[in-house]
């Protein structure tokens, strides 16, 4: 088969009447309607307005199960709150693409999913959780205190990204949210339970991050040999149990 | 096969990437110069997807272990076989025991070479492309090393267009030449390299100071650069207004702007979502130029419109066919 993507586009017929009227980045909006814009000639960016929670998501979810199955969607991918169309061609007409994300997203639903509870054993503190101080001193709780408040909470897989198997979570409680590093860390382990402003995660490989480390989970979240290949989906839900509190 | 006797690093098996698991967190990987990996792919007849090796570090040397044919694309390397001169962008048979040497490169950062058939490694998640950040994919999901044997799809038998291939070989002009863009001369001296730029989601929140050097400024290609995205040095680009992004999808040439104000282009390795405010895309029709552009050389961003980007696809793709055509030929002569 011969695939090549980007370039093996078959041409259409071009129109005599070629109109330019493509407007390369929707004009920022005052949260009212959606904001659209290009990625290139390779993707799309749907940014609805309203809140970053679960009911923004629910409908993101939604439209994302919609778009799949367009013609010129070679992936749909949600984000948080937002949703970008990756174009398996891009389509001469980008307008029309647009307009008919406007108008579905006007009447999108809140897709609810049946999904699994997935409870993680966590490591608090010590050398599983190096920045732990940052987050007491920015807080002013406790460890304990820091603890409790993070394995309270039922938390949402809203979207994956970031690397393989990462998960973007909702639902942390405010009272512990803590800046991102000045200076990301190098090479943080896989397992790493983390802050990150009024987020929380968990990385799922090596790699740098920005994020505040509290602890550790033993969790693998993502085996490519695996069917599915990621441990966690949009809808699942994530429940942190301290396993142990290093002081 | 052949076996790799370099000690030089960053050389990995790419095709032209991995799609559709995006929404899982595995961002395309692939081949930074993907019109480089089509093409050898064409003249040796393989399907333009097959894996090669793409190489990033010179010198660089292989052996090959049987009688094979092969094609070197991208970068020019002032390619030896057992010390004879091969040009840029041309198909040889090799025999068994010859080694093949890559210099530093005259022009481009990239060179790949393909096999016959293609490297035979396995498919994991519809690609052959090494995905560095999960450690899978490619040749046991890491760069290549000393002493590392790698296969081709067609090992141990010859290919069918090994008996094609005149003796000497044969060749295509390189895209740099085909498909200029910019000042022709500092192209050809590889010292500044331009690429059109389509404008992104905050691009309207910069200053129209930074707008003015986005567009008409060097921006330099930092030694931090790699095949994560190239860091870019020049004029702070400042926004109006301070942006808070949530997290959503970007691909590769996506331009984003951290606080800091120099720009980092993402490339094929990036992660496929992030946060930072974006001020542009390059487009996918001239990533090949980047991915061909040296550390410590200079970059000019030109504004692009989405017809002329899709007219650039169509650009590069008739270059393709022409590929095709020629590979074709050269079959049909041998006949």
């Amino acid at each position: 088969m011969a695939v090549f993507a980007p370039f093996g586009r078959a041409r259409p017929a071009r129109a005599t009447l070629m109109k330019a009227t493509h407007s390369m980045t929707t004009t920022l909006q005052s949260g009212q309607s959606p904001r659209i814009s290009l990625l290139g000639t390779t993707a799309l960016l749907f940014e609805p307005p309203g809140e970053m929670d679960i009911h923004t998501q629910r409908r993101v979810w939604w439209l994302s199960r919609q778009v799949e199955t367009w013609p010129c969607t070679k992936e749909a991918v949600p984000g948080m709150s937002n949703l970008m169309l990756v174009f398996s061609d891009p389509p001469r007409n980008v307008d029309a693409v647009k307009a008919d994300l406007l108008a579905i997203w006007n009447r999108a639903e809140e897709l609810h999913f049946e999904g699994r509870i997935v409870e993680l054993p966590v490591i608090y503190g010590g050398e599983y959780g190096p920045h732990i101080a940052d987050v007491i001193a920015h807080t002013g709780l406790t460890l304990e205190e820091i603890v409790k408040i993070h394995t309270e909470p039922l938390y949402s897989v809203f979207a994956l990204g970031s690397h393989p198997g990462y998960c973007y979570l909702g639902g942390m409680d405010p009272r512990i949210a803590t800046p991102r590093r000045k200076v990301p860390v190098r090479g943080l382990p896989g397992g790493a339970v983390s802050i990150g402003g009024a987020q929380t995660g968990v990385s799922a490989s090596e790699g740098p991050s920005g994020w505040n480390t509290i602890g550790h989970t033993d969790m693998v979240f993502f085996d490519p040999l695996r069917t599915p290949p990621a441990l966690l989906a949009p809808g699942d839900m994530i429940r942190f149990r301290a396993e142990r509190i290093i002081k | 096969m052949i076996e790799i006797l370099s000690r030089t690093l960053l050389s990995s098996v790419q095709d032209l990437g991995r799609d559709g698991y995006l929404r899982i967190g595995v961002g395309t990987s692939g081949a930074m110069d993907r019109v480089a990996l089509a093409a050898g792919n064409i003249l040796l007849g393989n399907p333009e997807n097959s894996a090669s090796i793409e190489i990033q570090m010179f010198p660089f040397e292989v052996r090959f272990l049987e009688d094979i044919a092969f094609a070197l694309t991208g970068a020019d390397a002032a390619a030896e076989l057992d010390g004879k001169p091969i040009p840029a962008w041309w198909t040889l048979q090799a025999r068994k025991g010859a080694v093949l040497k890559l210099n530093p490169t005259k022009r481009g950062a990239r060179c790949y070479l393909a096999l016959a058939g293609g490297i035979d490694v396995p498919v994991v998640l519809g690609s052959r492309s090494t995905q560095f950040r999960g450690s899978f994919g490619g040749h046991c999901g890491r760069n290549l090393q000393r002493g590392d044997v790698l296969g081709s799809i067609r090992s141990g038998e010859r290919g069918e267009f090994f008996d094609y291939l005149p003796a000497a070989g044969f060749g295509v002009e390189p895209p740099e030449f085909a498909l200029p863009l910019g000042d022709t001369e500092a192209v050809a001296q590889g010292t500044r390299t331009f690429v059109r730029v389509l404008p992104a989601g905050e691009y309207d929140c910069y200053t129209e100071a930074a707008l003015e050097s986005f567009w008409n400024k060097d921006w330099m290609i930092t030694t931090q650069s790699d095949r994560y995205g190239y860091r870019l040095e020049g004029e702070a680009l400042a926004t109006r207004q301070t942006l808070e992004q949530r997290s959503h999808g970007i691909v590769p040439g996506v331009i984003q702007v951290p606080p800091s104000g120099q720009p980092i282009i993402q490339l094929r390795d990036a992660q496929p979502s992030g946060g930072y405010p974006k001020i542009g895309t390059v487009v996918e029709a001239d990533i090949w130029r980047l991915a061909q552009a040296k550390l410590c050389t200079q970059l000019r961003f030109v504004p692009t419109t989405y017809d002329e980007a899709l007219s650039a696809l169509d650009t590069v793709r008739d270059y393709l066919e022409k590929v095709r055509r020629l590979a074709r030929l050269y079959r049909l002569a041998k006949r």
